[in-house]
């Protein structure tokens, strides 16, 4: 472990702060090239310490109250680390009510609203919040705070990271979301064809054109772009699920009936691993979901203007389109990310 | 012995470099972005509620209205003329950028002219903007590329009285979409704001009609005009016709 130790030394004053090894992000060139730069909190810096002791936290059910189940339970890597359940079943076997979201670019999340309805502010609050749900891990921080501080290895690895011992929620939350930022995907085949690496089918490419064509798929004004390699624009849209609600979404967190029925744009990366789709699970293939916005959209004094001939169920994509646009959408899977 | 900091002692060497001289005059402007219907005061709190009507005599909703500006540049009766630095990405939906102070400073003195170009020109659409694409503002290639000029989002209630959606979506006009796309002609706009004197921080309250994006010379019926209008040239043209009147230079304060 390298730790250096800075001093500050003032005129009546000398204060020592511990700081871990630096690892910054290491940023992919298409997003150096068309995006600003992620979001890394001054109060937590991405070191190589914090990294490694998140990572344990993240895999290690000691931060549930039975010890049975770890954040990677729900969040898997093989699923580009959600569910592959519709509804994940917490320790005591709940079932949670909306669909585990995937966890990767998180960086990117520029206004740093969490979940599906935006409900947490910041990554490191995200990261907080499962352990307590009681849907979820079911535990209490006090009792967390105090496995983790009775543990042979943890008190070394929070004072690694952190120069403390003294292991708080706060650090816990700290190192995990330091682990999370550095779930970056960014080698699928259409990262691939961007950089010149590789070369799209027919059908892959004519799946970009119906997506970036405002007459047929008009995806792009909230799912990115070859401009925009998050492929979402991390906001939150009515998409036309409902005619009414039973989950509010947005609007259960704002209070504003203008909000309901709102979810945020997941990004449509790693679609090949993250099935079902949607807020709530509801479309078990991609013919679903394409489908849906074809043909299924159902109306509501909320569903986004951005939806198209609602009248009719939507864009009214051709069988040849639809495969094409399904083709281009597996093409933005990344597997190196889930092997690695 | 006392420390004194580098940025201070700059601060310190810059003050007094100006007490020295003559006076500077640089001044940074201010520019705030208002808008109105027809000369009631419009902000986010109006959004997601059919309560405009425009020339045609829809009845409709705003629920995302977002536009850029750039090119703000300073005419001097001579000819010169100072272009300040940026654009600015005007978000009446989220309340963001509604004020924009360009970096570059302005001599003060009197302008024969002040004005700003409502979306890109075609030279600098051309360019690259990480924040732009961001904010998934880009035109696909498919259509010339560059950035959308506005975002105009909203519903109205069609002919068979339901709501249904719109997207008055202003881009640069593109007449044959595909690999090569040709453009009819130029539909950013160059809002000339009028002659001004500059003594000091100036302010300039801007302000935009909204109705007028319906109304002349092209009175604009949503049931035939809704969705899917950025391919449609003609649409697009329409819009920066439009567009010519929406904006007007309320008051300057300095």
């Amino acid at each position: 472990m390298l730790a250096l130790l800075f001093c500050f030394s003032c005129e009546n004053e000398s204060v020592e702060q511990y700081v871990a090894t630096p690892s910054p992000l290491q940023i992919p060139k298409l997003f150096a090239d068309n995006i600003i730069p992620p979001i890394i909190p001054i109060d937590n810096p991405q070191t190589q310490e914090g990294i490694t002791l998140g990572k344990k936290l993240f895999f290690d059910p000691i931060l549930s109250g039975n010890n049975t189940q770890a954040c990677a339970d729900c969040h898997a890597p093989e699923n580009a680390f959600s569910d592959s359940a519709k509804f994940s079943e917490g320790i005591n076997g709940n079932l949670g009510s909306r669909n585990s979201m995937p966890l990767f670019n998180l960086a990117w999340n520029y206004d740093e609203k969490f979940f599906w309805d935006g409900n947490t502010f910041s990554l490191e609050h995200q990261a907080f919040v499962p352990v307590s749900d009681p849907n979820e891990m079911n535990s209490n921080w006090k009792d967390v705070q105090l496995k983790l501080q009775q543990d042979s290895e943890y008190p070394n690895l929070f004072k690694n990271a952190f120069g403390t011992s003294n292991i708080d929620s706060t650090l816990v939350a700290k190192a995990i979301a330091q682990f999370e930022r550095t779930l970056i995907s960014a080698n699928s085949k259409f990262d691939q064809y961007l950089l010149g690496e590789t070369e799209l089918t027919s059908n892959e490419l004519n799946g970009f054109n119906v997506f970036m064509d405002e007459t047929k798929g008009d995806c792009f004004h909230c799912h990115g772009s070859d401009k925009n390699p998050l492929w979402t624009d991390n906001s939150f849209h009515n998409n036309g699920l409902d005619n009414t609600f039973t989950d509010l979404g947005l609007g259960a967190v704002t209070g504003d009936p203008a909000d309901n029925g709102k979810f945020k744009s997941p990004s449509l990366r790693n679609l090949a691993f993250t099935a079902p789709y949607m807020h709530d699970g509801r479309f078990a293939t991609l013919e679903e979901v394409i489908n849906h916005y074809s043909e299924g959209l159902k109306t509501s004094a909320t569903i986004d203007p951005l939806m198209k001939k609602i009248n009719q169920g939507g864009v009214n994509l051709s069988d040849s389109d639809k495969a094409d646009l399904k083709a281009f959408l597996l093409s933005l899977s990344d597997y190196d990310f889930i092997i690695h | 012995m006392k420390r004194i900091s580098l940025p201070l002692l700059f601060l310190l060497m810059l003050s007094s470099a100006c007490s020295n001289n003559d006076k500077v005059d640089l001044t940074h402007v201010t520019f705030n972005f208002n808008h109105n219907w027809d000369g009631t005061a419009v902000t986010n709190t109006d959004f997601n509620a059919i309560k405009f009507t425009n020339a045609y005599g829809n009845q409709l909703s705003i629920e995302r209205l977002r536009y850029l500006i750039s090119k703000i540049t300073f005419h001097k009766s001579d000819g010169k003329i100072i272009v300040l630095e940026g654009y600015n990405l005007v978000d009446v939906t989220n309340n963001e950028n509604l004020s924009f102070m360009p970096s570059t400073f302005v001599t003060t003195g009197e302008y024969s002219n002040i004005s700003f170009t409502f979306g890109f020109n075609n030279e600098d659409n051309m360019n690259n903007y990480t924040d732009l694409n961001t904010a998934s503002w880009i035109v696909p290639d498919m259509l010339g590329g560059g950035y959308h000029y506005m975002q105009f989002d909203g519903k109205f209630l069609n002919d068979a009285n339901k709501e249904q959606g719109f997207n008055y979506h202003a881009i640069r006009a593109v007449d044959n979409p595909g690999e090569n796309p040709s453009f009819p002609q130029d539909t950013f706009i160059v809002v000339n704001l009028g002659p001004t004197t500059i003594t000091s921080n100036a302010t300039f309250n801007i302000e935009m009609n909204i109705a007028e994006w319906f109304k002349t010379p092209n009175t604009w019926n949503l049931n035939e005009l809704n969705q899917a209008l950025m391919p449609n040239s003609a649409a697009q043209i329409m819009m920066n016709e439009n567009g010519q009147n929406v904006f007007s230079l309320e008051s300057v304060n300095q």
